[in-house]
């Protein structure tokens, strides 16, 4: 099921540069569903399952691990954690969130007052308080270099749709999951990169298109909504089916990726809504850029207050995704 | 070779032959495997006999910041833009040497007395500062210091205080002459690749080629880095401090640092009792961007030396930190092989 792979995957520790435990969580998952496994030198997990056709491409499927955190630059006399940004996170967004570390460890981000009067508040006006009295009993607790995410949340909101703070990316991997598990005699070879340090620069994704050079590339991610009271651009809405990306900051896709995207709709017949964002990227960028340049695409996941502890999706966009992608994996 | 004949060397952006040069004559010395790359890197490499270990590369940036001449004035004065990031406080008044006939020249900037409040309030920016290298005119300017010449700060090597040294250009000629100790002390038996590189502080441009072209299994860059324990600094603002031992990096803006590789990093310092600090900024960036993005990746992390005023005509660090570099990375070599 769908929503259980997601709410096993949104659970899992895993800031840019420390995913393994999304990782293990997804070998779990496949295990048995897939011709091959393995890891790469930045931690991407690259799951292969071979295609029927003798001519088959190879497509190379993308979702990251990775998610946002704060890392602790210093650890202070009086045992408050300062910290720095791992990915773009906001003060104004973090600000009074239960957060965790790898070994579960509790702490809440504070902004203090704005004492100083600066115009726009930063990170440097930020703490994490894990309740320590000393820097001596702060430092058992954590080493600078530590990482803290969001605590883990999954919340179901009226029928169809779900908040998590892990929602980007982890839905788009418990869709790539999903499809490697379901493709069943597809055409096309499938190279599932469940990818590191998207977060942080795309950086996961480009080693691993290098390494697997693919014939056709395809980043799964989410993307923002243009559907809140005030918010009107992109004009993308949650529950009116996956966007296909036209172009965003790191990629304008390929046009014959992105008919074959529609093309795969139809055949599903799932409706599809059409993306222009004007600002982020996917690893779809980087895959497009790597070697000679690989024709690539990306599905999008409409997706409310990203990057936010409350990232919300409907899951009617989640099950259209799903038989997109395997129609395409055949049809492409 | 020492520092200090490693820092008299010119070598800003672009033009690094002249440090090149004399790191090639010295790593000739253990190592008989050199080239030199189209980005003019310096790679120097040494086979393995143990193909079960992981190849490793280190690397190190030749290039230091300078200035490059961009126009002439009338009355003979020379234009000119920095290489590199250069604070322009910190240049008028300073001595620089210009081209490879090392020309003399001195950045001025109108007298005090000259001054209105307002001009005394202002930092003059590069559209205000100008070399005087003493031409009679416009003409003779031009014929001495073309377009496109270089120049460095001139300063002088200088051991002072409690073990520290003064000179310019130490980011990162320190990492150059921890590269030369590893290729002279090092006895590790899998493939092992020490990379000069170019053109750092414009951004990672010559470790782009050296890491596709190596493409190693690990990459250890070895780098000088801003050390911020200034006046009242708070501790968080500080990033490092020169004397503590050298700085093990988790992050900054151009890579994460390997988990694994951080670990074995603090534990192969603990082990050996060699001198060390986590680097607490995450600002700034080096070439483990590249060697980590580039083809297929590697794990890659960061040894730094602590430079107080980096970037200027005078850094400051601590000889027992170029010392930690050094023996961290030759500590971290064996640890591979335990």
């Amino acid at each position: 099921m769908l929503r259980d792979t997601l709410q096993t995957l949104l659970n899992a520790y895993g800031p840019s540069g420390s995913e393994h435990a999304v990782a293990e969580k997804v070998r779990e998952l496949l295990e048995g569903h897939v011709d091959s496994m393995k890891t790469d030198a930045l931690g991407n997990l690259i799951v292969e399952k071979f295609g029927a056709d003798e001519n088959a491409k190879t497509i190379m499927v993308s979702a990251h691990m990775d998610h946002i955190g704060l890392v602790v630059t210093n650890i202070e006399e009086n045992g408050f954690l300062r910290v720095g940004a791992v990915g773009g996170i906001s003060p104004e967004l973090v600000r009074g969130r239960k957060m965790v570390f790898q070994d579960g460890l509790p702490g809440i981000a504070v902004l203090e007052p704005n004492v100083k009067n600066k115009a726009r508040q930063d990170l440097s006006d930020l703490f994490v308080d894990i309740g320590a009295e000393t820097r001596e009993e702060a430092e058992k607790l954590v080493s600078v270099g530590d990482v803290c995410v969001y605590a883990p949340d999954f919340t179901y909101l009226g029928k169809n749709r779900v908040a998590s703070p892990a929602m980007d990316d982890r839905c788009a991997c418990a869709l790539l999951a999903e499809l490697l598990m379901y493709a069943d005699n597809q055409k096309n070879h499938i190279v599932g990169v469940f990818s590191t340090q998207e977060e942080v620069g795309l950086r996961g994704a480009g080693v691993a298109a290098y390494a697997i050079e693919p014939d056709i590339g395809l980043a799964i991610d989410v993307t923002a909504w243009g559907d809140t009271p005030e918010t009107k651009l992109p004009a993308v809405k949650l529950g009116k089916g996956p966007a296909v990306k036209i172009m965003d900051r790191s990629m304008i896709a390929t046009p014959a990726v992105r008919e074959k995207l529609f093309e795969a709709a139809q055949a599903a017949g799932v409706i599809v809504q059409r993306e222009v964002l004007a600002f982020g990227g996917t690893d779809g960028g980087a895959i497009q850029l790597s070697r000679a340049g690989v024709p690539t695409g990306t599905l999008s996941i409409p997706c409310r207050y990203v990057h936010s502890a409350n990232e919300v999706i409907d899951m009617r966009d989640m099950e259209g995704a799903l038989k997109i992608l395997l129609q395409f994996v055949d049809l492409a | 070779m020492d520092l200090k004949t490693l820092t008299e060397a010119f070598g800003p952006s672009g033009m690094e032959n002249e440090v090149r040069a004399l790191l090639k004559e010295e790593a000739s010395k253990f190592c008989d495997d050199i080239s030199i790359d189209r980005a003019g890197n310096l790679v120097c490499r040494r086979k393995g006999t143990d193909s079960s270990l992981p190849s490793v590369t280190f690397a190190a940036h030749m290039d230091e910041i300078g200035f490059i001449v961009t126009g002439h004035t009338e009355d003979s004065l020379l234009r000119f833009r920095p290489v590199g990031g250069v604070d322009p406080r910190v240049v008028v008044s300073k001595w620089v040497l210009l081209g490879r006939e090392r020309l003399r020249g001195v950045i001025g900037a109108m007298a005090i007395h000259l001054q209105t409040p307002e001009d005394r309030a202002r930092v003059l920016d590069y559209d205000n500062l100008f070399i005087d290298i003493g031409a009679n005119d416009k003409k003779e300017a031009e014929a001495l210091c073309p377009l496109g010449t270089y120049a460095v700060f001139e300063t002088e090597y200088a051991e002072f205080g409690d073990g520290f040294v003064a000179v310019r250009a130490l980011d990162d000629r320190v990492g150059c002459l921890s590269l030369l100790q590893i290729l002279k002390n090092s006895d590790y038996a899998g493939d092992l690749c020490c990379a000069f590189v170019t053109q750092e502080e414009v951004g990672l441009r010559g470790s782009a080629s050296a890491a596709f072209l190596i493409q190693p299994d690990i990459a250890i860059v070895l780098e000088g880095t801003a050390a911020n324990d200034l006046g009242d600094t708070e501790e968080r603002f500080q990033v490092c401090v020169p004397g503590k031992g050298v700085a093990i990096s988790f992050m900054d803006k151009a890579s994460i640092a390997d988990k694994g590789l951080f670990e074995m990093m603090k534990e192969a310092a603990e082990k050996n009792g060699i001198p060390h600090q986590i680097k607490r900024g995450i600002t700034g960036g080096n070439d483990a961007g590249s060697f980590q993005r580039r083809g297929k990746g590697a794990r890659t992390c960061v040894l730094s030396v602590p430079c107080r005023y980096i970037h200027s005509g005078n850094s400051v660090a601590k000889l027992s930190d170029i010392k930690a570099q050094s023996d961290l990375a030759l500590a971290f070599l064996k640890s591979l092989t335990a």
